[in-house]
């Protein structure tokens, strides 16, 4: 029995998602091959090769994979199916786009952000935003399933010695094509990957608060910076800092919340990392049922503080 | 044009869910159920088409049993047309609703085809992907921004790291994200009317679909919980504990 594993990568380098993914299709049992699917990107495959726990590497590059529309990775990845038992992704919104495309066209249904492998068809999963877990149990002849990725420790990226076979299939679906991409730049570490993580919320009460009291304490902490969605929705920061249940799921070392109240939808982002910190004026602001120190104070005090003491 | 936009009935985002003892699943009993927020969007962006005359009709679905027509009369009060109930007390999973959406997109003829991204109950994000795939139609999912024009779709999606825009040739199936609008609230006229509005009922049967899942759900459990936190009277105090208890920094 093989697994295929889907590459998280930019053409140039292999993301750490992968890393999380491989880790759990470890836990599946089974000879893994990883599918570097885009443009360019054979470094991103030599880099896959190099995974621990990693047999084969199969590199499809072509124009058509550029953008990995869905369209198009789902229809070669369909066709590598037939080799494969279970193919796992991880559940970025590249995984969650294209998978649930291959399951219908290979007419099986899917287990999406898998937090547990229990068995190589039975999996736990968060529902309602976190609030419950449910194990599922799927009897289809191809497991297809997307991975939390901070559910699951990264294999190590180097020690790994694949080999790397390009595949020469292009899949071009012909229905959807790619116009542009904005991708906001920032020199901080990625927020799903980030070790510490420091989040603001409404009461920040502009953007250029964020800058001032958020950044300068996530820069001191080399953390990521985080929002919540009334943050986000505010326009205080970019959507893609937003931490919660539609948002990126983080689970850091530890997650500094500042003038979050903490919502049930913004605690499904955050609640499985091992140190919450809430700074908060509002003793009884819901973020203190999960936080482990609860700092009761106007952020705009203890930040500078906290940043200036560290 | 005719959008068709599809709809679920879960529990109210706000509400607390409570696990049931027998951990067969969520206790939905005497809870307070409404449409899908980002389903809600979906009805929101297809009524802004339409007052944009790019639609000229927008077909509401739900799948489930018969008390989901109560979210589709508030979608009817929203500005939908009118609705189609396929009602079934089985769960429904995507794969099984994809396939009956895929029926009434195919009988209706609609071009745009509006899903919320994800359910807040399940949380799967799976069926727009796999209604445009049984369709053999083009994508776009988190949509934040949708523009019609010239038998193309362009819609910007978020993305990790940022944002990206595709064009899709019509018909395609859109999904959409949070930021992509701020549905209204329905007037009490407009709730009035929609209780005369047409509301066909089928059944999955008359797509000839199966609801049956290979797929099931053995137990559901309450999270672990995280022990109690302590509060800390200063930043010195928290730092220290961040140092010299916690580790972490």
């Amino acid at each position: 029995m093989a697994i295929l594993v889907y590459a998280e990568h930019d053409n140039n380098s292999l993301k750490s998602a992968t890393l999380n993914t491989v880790a759990a299709a470890a836990q599946m049992g089974g000879d893994i091959h990883v599918l570097v699917a885009g443009f360019s990107c054979q470094a991103a495959a030599d880099a896959a090769a190099k995974v621990e726990g990693v047999s084969k590497v199969l590199l499809a590059d072509n124009a058509a994979y550029e953008n990995q529309l869905a369209e198009n990775i789902a229809l070669l990845v369909k066709d590598l199916a037939a080799n494969y038992d279970h193919i796992v992704a991880p559940a970025t919104t590249n995984g969650k786009n294209f998978m649930p495309r291959v399951a219908a066209l290979l007419d099986v249904s899917m287990v999406s952000d898998i937090t547990k492998v229990i068995d190589a068809n039975t999996f736990e999963r968060p529902i309602y935003a976190g609030n419950a877990t449910a194990t599922v149990k799927t009897s289809e002849d191809k497991v297809l399933v997307t991975v939390r990725t901070t559910a699951f420790d990264a294999v190590a990226a180097e020690g790994g010695s694949a080999t790397v076979e390009a595949i020469d299939n292009v899949q071009d679906a012909g229905k959807s094509s790619f116009v542009s991409e904005e991708l906001a730049a920032s020199d901080r570490p990625e927020l799903t990957s980030a070790n510490i993580v420091v989040s603001g919320g409404r009461a920040l009460a502009n953007g250029e608060n964020f800058t001032k009291y958020i950044e300068p304490l996530a820069d001191k902490l080399g953390a990521a910076v985080g929002a919540s969605r009334a943050a986000v929705d505010a326009g205080y920061v970019a959507n893609d800092l937003q931490v919660g249940q539609t948002g990126k799921i983080v689970a850091p070392q530890l997650y500094i919340a500042a003038g979050i109240s903490g919502a049930i939808q913004h605690l499904a982002g955050m609640k499985d990392s091992k140190v919450i910190v809430a700074i908060n004026n509002d003793p009884d602001a819901p973020i203190a049922s999960v936080a482990d120190y609860f700092l009761e104070a106007d952020l705009f005090d203890a930040l500078p503080e906290l940043t200036s003491k560290l | 044009m005719k959008a068709l936009v599809a709809v679920k009935r879960v529990i109210d985002y706000n509400v607390k869910v409570r696990v049931k003892a027998d951990n067969s699943g969520v206790d939905l009993s005497n809870t307070k159920m409404s449409i899908n927020p980002f389903c809600e969007i979906a009805v929101e962006e297809a009524v802004r088409l339409k007052e944009a005359g790019v639609i000229d009709e927008i077909i509401v679905a739900t799948i489930g049993p018969k008390e989901a027509q109560e979210q589709i009369r508030a979608a009817l009060a929203l500005g939908a047309d009118r609705g189609v109930l396929v009602q079934t007390d089985e769960k429904a999973y995507p794969l099984q609703v994809a396939k009956i959406l895929k029926g009434i997109a195919e009988q209706e003829g609609t071009e745009v085809i509006l899903l919320g991204k994800q359910a807040i109950d399940d949380d799967n994000n799976q069926t727009g992907q796999m209604l445009a795939a049984l369709m053999g139609v083009g994508q776009a999912t988190f949509a934040s921004e949708v523009t019609i024009e010239g038998g193309k779709a362009t819609v910007k999606r978020e993305i990790d790291g940022g944002l990206q825009t595709v064009a899709l040739d019509l018909p395609a199936v859109i999904t959409t994200d949070l930021r992509l609008n701020e549905p209204r609230f329905a007037k009490l006229p407009n709730i009035m009317k929609a209780k005369k509005k047409p509301l066909d009922e089928k059944t999955p049967a008359d797509f000839g679909v199966d609801m049956s899942s290979k797929q099931e759900i053995l137990k559901v459990e309450p999270p672990a919980q995280r022990s109690a936190g302590v509060k800390v009277a200063s930043v010195d105090e928290l730092i220290d504990k961040l140092k010299n208890e916690a580790k972490v920094i």
